[in-house]
This record gives structure tokens, C-alpha cells and sequence, in this order.
């Protein structure tokens, strides 16, 4: 049946309701967006000012693709987004996932619990925490408690393993993230099946194997895509910890310092935001590879509901 | 294989699930546990799978204690009232998942899967998802999975309760059938007296965790030893109502009130004499309208059951069903004469709700 119920149903009607969402999008993506490829074609920066700048085509990308440090952010960000992300934000999130699951309900809780406080620490109180950790004897809890009462050699170790600090440091925060979706996705798989499994002759790592991860692909493949994408573009934690020394300056913070914190005072706009626009471009292009290859169309399902 | 449940108790926290049960499972037998949701049935069951640890007591496999073997070492099969299929498989995939948990070679599983869903009667489906099955091949997929790895014991949690009336009525007797023909001990949990009567070799009622009664459907039906068995077995069920035991003149009489009385034979003589008030219970097919003498009584009220009519009136203070043939076609406010079997009928003590004929 066709009949109309309330008024009339016209043909735009999606518009008005798509248009909340859409204004936001458009101001807080889209527009900053255009507005950071707009300036990655001028020479806009503190000595030319608002007003006196040049279009320069595209001068800004052909000195990154001839700058002497680009292939060494690049291999250094793509090293630090796939470690964290393999290690922590897939690999332990997943441990803890299912530890948490295949304990009472109550330890299980408050473990997690104690995995989310990194994530609702503020950032910078947080760094510091590490940074007391690595710190140089006599101070640092590491040589304090682990290397002086072994007989070890103290160090100052944030400099010693710069790499594994910052992996570390975002790792921990981010591990919050897939235990949350994955512990939630394995409490949701029906105490039947859980049981059939188990009576059907698996052992409690097979129920993993061949019931719980299959059930956990969705979270898995949103977890891969989310943090791949978010890793890209975070420094915040590096910016604190290192500010960039010790070989740590990713491809954003490297774009964040040139262009918004240079050591001469010349904010060089134009060359900031184009390396900015690379790594929206990277981002766009994985988002783009990775809902294909990960066939996100398949999440979508038909409305259940019957339009007219 | 031989089960033997002793003594066997569970308790979550201060509630105790199932209180010290004993019952003996023989070679092939097929054995219901029946009782109302939450009566600890399926606590029972899920200790027997492994999947809970019993508080205390033991459960015994040919004479085994395995209280502390896990699920995979028991050798059990089991079909739930979800069916609980993997979703993610193929129905060849569900069927064959205890074969590939043993690393089975695959020319194996490809055999027994076939020969399973030949016996199921769901060959052509082997390629299917879960999701593109009717209740009733779900359920035929389930029983094929816990018969695939040839299980020495199988667990049914309600098998039935998610079909509809007349699949439940077809599938109850494949069931049993099956259960007969390959000889492999059943335990199967419901809270259908209908099904445990029909399907089983001996039954055992639980109630608040405790096993009321442990014996064949007949007895159970026509001896029932408390109350709540008289209760809970039977369809349509029994009629239980307050009556006063007198004797007089040599005969025993139970008064109904009002001046309605019934006479108890010798064969239900009580076992203890009490003279006062117990509860006599009487099944509606044992109460027989239209005859020439009996208890008069005004209908009250007539429900077609399509083969039967059941019809309530009053007898004394008590409110009495029974059955008549249709054709009788009795009508509201109708008045007839009630002849009741008392040699089938029952009676209980008021307090302790034990049957005061049967221990």
C-alpha cells in the first residue's frame, strides 16, 4: 500500500534531513580542507603576511618531493603508524579484549577500567608520566625500580629507544580504543554459541580461533581503518614527549612545526599546509583502499523498514 | 553410556540452583528432566556438559568421576533451543566443525557430513548459510552437528521450543526414533510435560532445584507422589480441591462441601487414615457426565477443544473440570449429573504436599 499518512512526502525531503549533518561536514571538513590546499599553493608565511603573498603553483610540493628529510619522515611515519597500530591498537586491544572476556565480569570490568584512565588522562600529564619513567638516574622509575636494584647500567632512556617511547606512549592510549569494540563485539556473541563450541570439542584458545575472531571482523577491519588513518595525523603526544628530537618528528608534526612552531620565527605557511595536504591526500586515498579491499559496503544493510 | 548423578549441587553465590540430585542414567536410556523455567534443569544439564563446575557432589560417566573433565573431553553432543549455529559457516562448515576441532582428514568430514545430513534430511542444503535456513532445518543442522562426532551422550536444552506446533509435533518423534535407533544415552531438558511424556523412557521432575519424582511416564501420570507433580502433569490438568475425609458406617467419604460427598474405594485407601482436611485431586477424563445418578451440577462455563468439550461447574465448594464428547452439546446453565472414578482418584496432605497413597 501506498497510501500517504501525514502530508505531503516530496521528492527532496532527504535533503532537509541530510542538511544538519551536511552543513557540519561542510564547514569543519570540507572547507578546511580546500583552505589548506588554497594556501599549499602560496608562499604565505610570517614574512609575507596576509597580505603580500605570492601563488607559487606547485613550488611548495616540488621541495618537499627535493627536501633532504622527507624520505626519513615518511619512513619514520609509516614505521610508527604501522608498529603502534599492529602492536597496540589491534594486537593488545585484542588481548586485553579477551582476557577480560574469559574472566569474571567484574575483574574483567575494572581491568579495563584501569586500561582506559591513559585515554582520559590529559595529554600532557600523561607524557610527563613517562617522561618521569625514562628519566635520567638518580630520578626515573625505570632506573629507580627495575635497572638499579638488577645492577644495570642507569640511563637516560628516552634518547636510548626513542622509536619504542613514542610507539609506547600512543600505543597505550590507543589499545583503550579496540578493547572497548572488541570486548563489547565478544560479549555480544550468544552464551549458546559460546557453549556449542565448547561442546562441540574446542579448546578455549580453538573458541578464539574459529568462533570469536571471525565474529570480530567488523571491529577489526573499523579498528585497522580508524587508527590507521587517526595515527597518520596525531603528534600531540610526540609534540610533549620529544618535540621531534631523537629522530621522532613524524610527517604531521613535521607539518605542524613548519607550519605553525619554527625555531627562526618564520611561520611558513604555504610549505606547512602542503605538507598537511599530503597527508589528507594519503589519508583520503587509504580510506578510500581500504573500504573497498575491506568491502565496508557490506556493513551497510538495506533498511529493515519499508519505505513507500 | 552409564550417567550417574550424585548428590550433585550448584550454587551462584548465596542461591542454591540445584540441591544435592541424585539419578541414574542407564546405557541408551532416554531420560527428560522436566520443570518449570528456572527449576535448575538446564543447570543440571550444563554441569553434565562441563560447562559449569557442581558445587558439590559428582557426576559419573561409566562409573567416572568427570567433575573436572572439560567440555571437549567428554564426549558429549548437544542441541540448544537457539539451535546455536555458527553464522558465519556454511551448514557443511557447522556440521563438520567438531570433526575439523579434531583435525579430522578432510575425506572424512566430507563422508560423515553427507552421512549426517542424509540421516537429517538435509543434503541439499550443505552449501547454505544459517541465515537462509527455516527453524526447522536450523534444528536439523544442530542435531546433525552433535551426532556428526559420534558422541556418547547426548544433551537436548529445549531442542523444540522455537518451532511451531506442528513441526515440534513431527520433530518429537524423529527424535525419539533416532534416539532409539542409534542407542546413544539422551538427556533432553524441557518444560513440556507433553514432550517428556511422549518422548521419554523415565523422567525426572525438578523443582526449586530439588528432584521431585525419577520414574517412568506412566507412573508419573497415574501415581504422582507430590502435589506439584499432579499439578504440573497432564493436560488438561488436574482437578485439585480441599476435601474433608470422614468415615461413616464402616465407608470412607471425602465431603466436597455443600452436602456433595464421594465415596473412596478400597483401592485408594488411604495410607494414613487422616480424618480432616486434605487434597483430593482428580483428572477431568475421570470425570464422566451424563449419567443417570451422581452429583448434580450446573455448567458454568463450555470451551471447545475441538475432539472434547471441557466444561467447569461447581460440586460442593469446588470448581471441577472435565471432558464430554461434543455432541452432547452442553450449553451454559445446563444442568447434569457428575459420576466421579474415584479409583482414580488421588489425595495429598495439605502441608507436606506428599501423596498420601504412593511413596
Amino acid at each position: 500500500m501506498t497510501e500517504k499518512t501525514t502530508g505531503g512526502g516530496g521528492k527532496y525531503d532527504w535533503f532537509w534531513f541530510l542538511l544538519p549533518a551536511l552543513i557540519l561536514v561542510v564547514i569543519f571538513f570540507f572547507l578546511p580542507i580546500i583552505i589548506t590546499f588554497f594556501i599549499s599553493g602560496t608562499n604565505m608565511s610570517t614574512a609575507t603576511g596576509f597580505q603580500n603573498w605570492k601563488w607559487i603553483g606547485l613550488k611548495n610540493y616540488q621541495r618537499i618531493s627535493s627536501h633532504p628529510e622527507t624520505l626519513e619522515h615518511l619512513w619514520l611515519t609509516v614505521k610508527y603508524v604501522a608498529f603502534t597500530l599492529v602492536f597496540f591498537n589491534l594486537g593488545m586491544s585484542l588481548v586485553i579484549a579477551l582476557l577480560t572476556t574469559h574472566i569474571s565480569r567484574g575483574v574483567g570490568f575494572l581491568f579495563r577500567a584501569v586500561w582506559l584512565l591513559p585515554r582520559i588522562t590529559p595529554v600532557v600529564v600523561y607524557v610527563m608520566m613517562w617522561r618521569f619513567i625514562a628519566a635520567d638516574a638518580p630520578y626515573g622509575i625505570l632506573n629507580q625500580i627495575i635497572i638499579k636494584p638488577l645492577g644495570l647500567k642507569t640511563a637516560n632512556w628516552l634518547p636510548m629507544a626513542p622509536f619504542l617511547f613514542i610507539v609506547l606512549v600512543n600505543g597505550f592510549i590507543g589499545a583503550s580504543f579496540g578493547m572497548i569494540l572488541f570486548s563489547s563485539a565478544i560479549e555480544s556473541i550468544p552464551k549458546d554459541l559460546m557453549m556449542a563450541s565448547l561442546v562441540d570439542g574446542s579448546s578455549y584458545l580453538q573458541r578464539i580461533r574459529y568462533l570469536i575472531i571471525p565474529h570480530l571482523r567488523w571491529p577489526l577491519l573499523f579498528v585497522t581503518t580508524f587508527q590507521t588513518l587517526s595515527l597518520m595525523t596525531s603528534f600531540e603526544q610526540i609534540l610533549v614527549l620529544t618535540d621531534g628530537a631523537y629522530n621522532t618528528e613524524v610527517w604531521a608534526l613535521w607539518a605542524y612545526h613548519k607550519a605553525l612552531s619554527t625555531y627562526s620565527g618564520n611561520l611558513q605557511w604555504g610549505f606547512g599546509t602542503a605538507l598537511a595536504a599530503i597527508l589528507v591526500t594519503i589519508g583520503i586515498v587509504m580510506a578510500v583502499i581500504y573500504m573497498r579491499y575491506f568491502k565496508f559496503e557490506e556493513l551497510v544493510q538495506e533498511p529493515k523498514i519499508e519505505t513507500q | 553410556m552409564k550417567v550417574d548423578i550424585v548428590n550433585l549441587t550448584k550454587k551462584f553465590g548465596g542461591i542454591i540452583a540445584v540441591d544435592s540430585i541424585n539419578l541414574d542414567i542407564k546405557d541408551g536410556e532416554f531420560v527428560a528432566f522436566l520443570g518449570p523455567s528456572g527449576c535448575g534443569k538446564t543447570t543440571t544439564l550444563l554441569m553434565i556438559a562441563g560447562i559449569y563446575k557442581p558445587t558439590d557432589g559428582d557426576i559419573l560417566f561409566d562409573g567416572k568421576r568427570v567433575n573436572n573433565f572439560p567440555p571437549k573431553d567428554r564426549d558429549i553432543g548437544m542441541v540448544f533451543q537457539s539451535y546455536a549455529l555458527y553464522p558465519h559457516m556454511s551448514v557443511f562448515q557447522n556440521l563438520t566443525y567438531p570433526l575439523l576441532i579434531k583435525k579430522r582428514p578432510r575425506e572424512e568430514m566430507k563422508k560423515e557430513a553427507q552421512r549426517v545430513a542424509d540421516m537429517m534430511g538435509i543434503g541439499h542444503l550443505l552449501k547454505r548459510r544459517p541465515g537462509q535456513l527455516s527453524g526447522g532445518q536450523q534444528q536439523r543442522v544442530a542435531l546433525g552437528r552433535a551426532l556428526i562426532k559420534k558422541p556418547r551422550l547426548l544433551l537436548f536444552d529445549e531442542p523444540l521450543s522455537n518451532l511451531d506446533a506442528r513441526l515440534r509435533i513431527s520433530m518429537r518423534g524423529e527424535i525419539k526414533k533416532l534416539q532409539k535407533d542409534l542407542g546413544i544415552t539422551s538427556i533432553y531438558v524441557t518444560h513440556d510435560q507433553i514432550e517428556a511424556l511422549t518422548m521419554a523412557d523415565r523422567i525426572a521432575v525438578i523443582k526449586d532445584g530439588v528432584l521431585q519424582a525419577y520414574t517412568d511416564p506412566e507412573d508419573l501420570h497415574d501415581r504422582p507422589k507430590t502435589l506439584f507433580i499432579a499439578e504440573f502433569i497432564g493436560n488438561p490438568p488436574m482437578n485439585l480441591f480441599d476435601v474433608e475425609i470422614k468415615s461413616e458406617a464402616g465407608r470412607v467419604y471425602a465431603n466436597l462441601g455443600n452436602g456433595a460427598r464421594l465415596a473412596i474405594p478400597e483401592s485408594r485407601k488411604l495410607k494414613k487414615l487422616v480424618e480432616g482436611k486434605v487434597k483430593m485431586g482428580i483428572r477431568p477424563q475421570d470425570i464422566h457426565a451424563g449419567s443417570e445418578d451422581g452429583i448434580s451440577t450446573e455448567i458454568a462455563l463450555v470451551e471447545p477443544m475441538g475432539r472434547d468439550d471441557l466444561i467447569v461447574s461447581k460440586v460442593g465448594n469446588a470448581e471441577v473440570h472435565f471432558l464430554v464428547d461434543p455432541i452432547m452439546k452442553l450449553r451454559m446453565g445446563d444442568r447434569i449429573k457428575l459420576r466421579f472414578d474415584m479409583e482414580k482418584s488421588q489425595f495429598f496432605d495439605i502441608k507436606t504436599e506428599l501423596s498420601l497413597l504412593w511413596d
